[in-house]
């Protein structure tokens, strides 16, 4: 994976990020590492607690801290460790650089000041310009996103739940950041409103050229949106790969797992067959592959060891002990 | 905005009367005969008796209750027994000093309370924090008359710094203020210190910090007025307590204002005076909550759009219209 490190925009190694609290060490993310290039997107996908959000945090500097610490690992962005950075530099990164979307357009806005003085903030910010030309600006933003101009003087409450996710992507977008962290941006709407907003992010995205990490626990928003997906599980990246590679050719049992929870049109099944069990408790993880509890493939060696990861196919890598195996026998 | 005013104004008055219920029954039932305090003892019976009959005490209770009603929608509070005064009259030479006491008070734990607590929640846990939040509790569970006595007791006759009794220069004030403001300042610092820890939690406070915004400005332009809604019932809370509190500490500390007319008043059975007291104290509750209210939309546009639903149905309509049809 470390074969583009020179070009990408982002290159996250081994980045692991523990939560210190009285009941315990909660490992949210242990050890993930990909690569994100100029313009593309990926997908972290995986269930609830799997890491993913954590994550995104730890990509915004934003880990809540006290408890959170990053604990291990580099974030590189456009060549500068961010885990290095000091606040002055972190202020300047955040906004301009990377953008984060969040899950609940609800609660993501300020709800006693306008949401046209919300966008402007983040121009006036990063841009030397007075608070007229940062409300012009905003205006702006707001047209771009597809609400009227008029309602720059409207607070968050008048808007609809879909119309506030606008909002909340007019401000990421406002100073035309190089990387858009989207955390779960359609999770909260409608299925309707979901495609309009998809839409419009995928749109945006290719007009401003911005490269994107789009966390999800929906497969069918992935395959819309990403060139690249990563799946995560209890804190890892189990399987990452390029978005036809992972969908054609599956290999992990635990995103096999993913793929037949969904109902599919095409072929009929009499009940869909969900993954038994439950996520291992983070402040507790099992020593060897955390899936292995869940798994139907699961033999002695998967409790013993934490599998590295396999290249399958090109850019195609597997953490399990099935194909660490195979390969092994290739060799 | 205007008719929502209107109609809290006319709220009032049936408290109003439920309140002049409630005092004159009160003082029906209270024992001891004003005829007899003001003329004496030296004088007879048939001398109180007389009285009696020429102020109306005789008269059954609705018919007293009656004549006061009659009086009072004519703005007439009565006189007072001891000094023979319109009761409006005395009320208004002493109102001023327990509203500027009252002000005072509330102004001085607004200045303290809410910036000791929004440090102690942005530095939670912090030396600061514990220090306030001792003092806050100490603050609250301290009785008023007891700090009254205790600061009359260091300031004025062990150090001689501040006079300990009167109203007679701005150095007066000072006592009275402290003892009156102690509950106020902690309840308001601690209302504050929580209303913020839950505030900066919020997502939206981290959606600035997504921004790029600085923490000092997180605090003030973000967090403050969401943090300050709850708080604002509290100092309108306050106010009406330390107008209550000046009842017991102007009397500890002799200050001629509206506590210190009523103690006054119901040790002599004034009857007209001790209604008339507390009819203008409970107006003064309810223009206070009322300001309060008011103050809640000019913090809270969620309420103002709320008053303005009201006046103009159909502009929410509008703006749900508009803001579906919109798409990308």
């Amino acid at each position: 994976m470390a074969q583009n490190e020179s070009g990408a925009l982002l290159s996250v190694r081994n980045l692991t990020i523990h939560y210190f609290t009285d009941s315990g060490v909660v490992q949210a993310v242990n050890g993930i590492s990909f690569d994100v290039q100029q313009g593309e997107t990926l997908g972290l996908v995986g269930e609830t607690g799997a890491g993913k959000t954590t994550t995104a945090l730890g990509l915004m500097q934003l880990v809540p801290d006290p408890p959170g610490k990053i604990v291990e690992g580099t974030i590189t962005f456009n060549g500068r460790d961010l885990t290095k950075l000091d606040k002055k530099e972190l202020r300047s990164y955040r906004g301009r650089e990377a953008s984060m979307i969040f899950q609940d357009p609800m609660t993501a806005l300020n709800p006693v000041t306008t949401v046209g003085e919300q966008i402007a903030e983040v121009v006036k910010i990063h841009k030397k310009v007075s608070h007229a030309e940062a409300l012009k600006e905003a205006a702006h933003m707001l047209e771009t996103v597809g609400i009227p101009a008029e309602r720059l003087g409207d607070y968050p409450h008048q808007f609809s739940g879909g119309m506030k996710q606008r909002v909340v992507i007019a401000i990421a977008l406002a100073c035309n950041p190089h990387l858009i962290i989207a955390d779960e941006p359609t999770t909260a709407l409608d299925v309707t409103i979901q495609a309009q907003v998809l839409e419009l992010m995928k749109k945006l995205q290719q007009e401003y050229k911005t490269a994107m990490i789009m966390i999800t626990h929906d497969l069918g928003v992935v395959a819309e949106v990403c060139d690249k997906v990563a799946i995560m599980y209890a804190g890892r990246i189990v399987e990452s790969g390029p978005i036809e590679e992972i969908y054609e050719n599956t290999k992990h049992p635990y995103t096999k797992g993913l793929f037949d929870s969904l109902p599919s049109l095409n072929t009929k099944v009499k009940r869909l067959r969900p993954i038994h069990g439950l996520m291992p408790d983070p402040t507790d993880l099992p020593p060897g592959c955390p899936f292995a509890p869940r798994c139907p493939h699961c033999t002695d060696a998967c409790s013993t060891h934490m599998p590295e990861p396999v290249e399958v196919a090109p850019g195609h890598q597997v953490c399990c002990v099935l194909y660490e195996k195979s390969a092994d026998a290739v060799q | 905005m205007l008719r929502y005013i209107i109609r809290r104004i006319l709220v009032t008055i049936p408290v109003l009367i439920g309140v002049t219920l409630i005092i004159f029954t009160l003082m029906y039932f209270t024992k001891g005969d004003p005829a007899r305090m003001i003329l004496g003892d030296m004088a007879t019976e048939e001398e109180v008796e007389e009285l009696r009959e020429e102020m109306g005490l005789n008269d059954p209770f609705l018919v007293r209750y009656g004549n006061y009603m009659l009086d009072l929608f004519h703005g007439d509070l009565g006189d007072s027994y001891v000094t023979g005064l319109p009761v409006t009259e005395e009320i208004m030479a002493r109102l001023p000093v327990t509203m500027r006491l009252a002000v005072y008070s509330c102004a001085l734990s607004v200045i303290i309370g809410i910036p000791v607590g929004i440090l102690s929640a942005v530095k939670q846990y912090s030396i600061l924090d514990n220090v306030a939040t001792l003092l806050a509790l100490l603050g609250i569970t301290i009785p008023s008359f007891w700090l009254a006595m205790m600061l009359i007791l260091v300031f004025s006759v062990n150090l001689g710094w501040l006079p300990a009794s009167g109203l007679y220069g701005w150095q007066y004030y000072i006592l009275p203020v402290i003892s009156i403001s102690a509950v106020s300042i902690a309840t308001i610092t601690r209302m504050t210190r929580s209303s913020m820890l839950e505030v900066i939690r919020q997502d939206y406070i981290r959606t600035a910090r997504a921004k790029g915004q600085t923490e000092a400005k997180i605090i003030t332009k973000h967090a403050l007025k969401n943090a300050l809604i709850p708080v604002i019932t509290v100092i309108g809370i306050q106010f009406a307590s330390g107008m209550s509190g000046a009842v017991v500490n102007e009397q500890i500390f002799a200050i001629p204002g509206i506590g210190k007319m009523m103690v006054d008043a119901i040790k002599a059975r004034n009857y007209p005076v001790v209604q008339g007291g507390v009819l203008i104290i409970a107006l003064l509750f309810s223009i206070l909550n009322l300001i309060i209210d008011l103050l809640y939309a000019f913090v809270d546009p969620r309420i103002k759009t709320q008053y303005a639903r009201k006046k103009e149905k159909h502009k929410p309509q509008e703006l749900a219209a508009g803001g579906e049809e919109v798409s990308a």
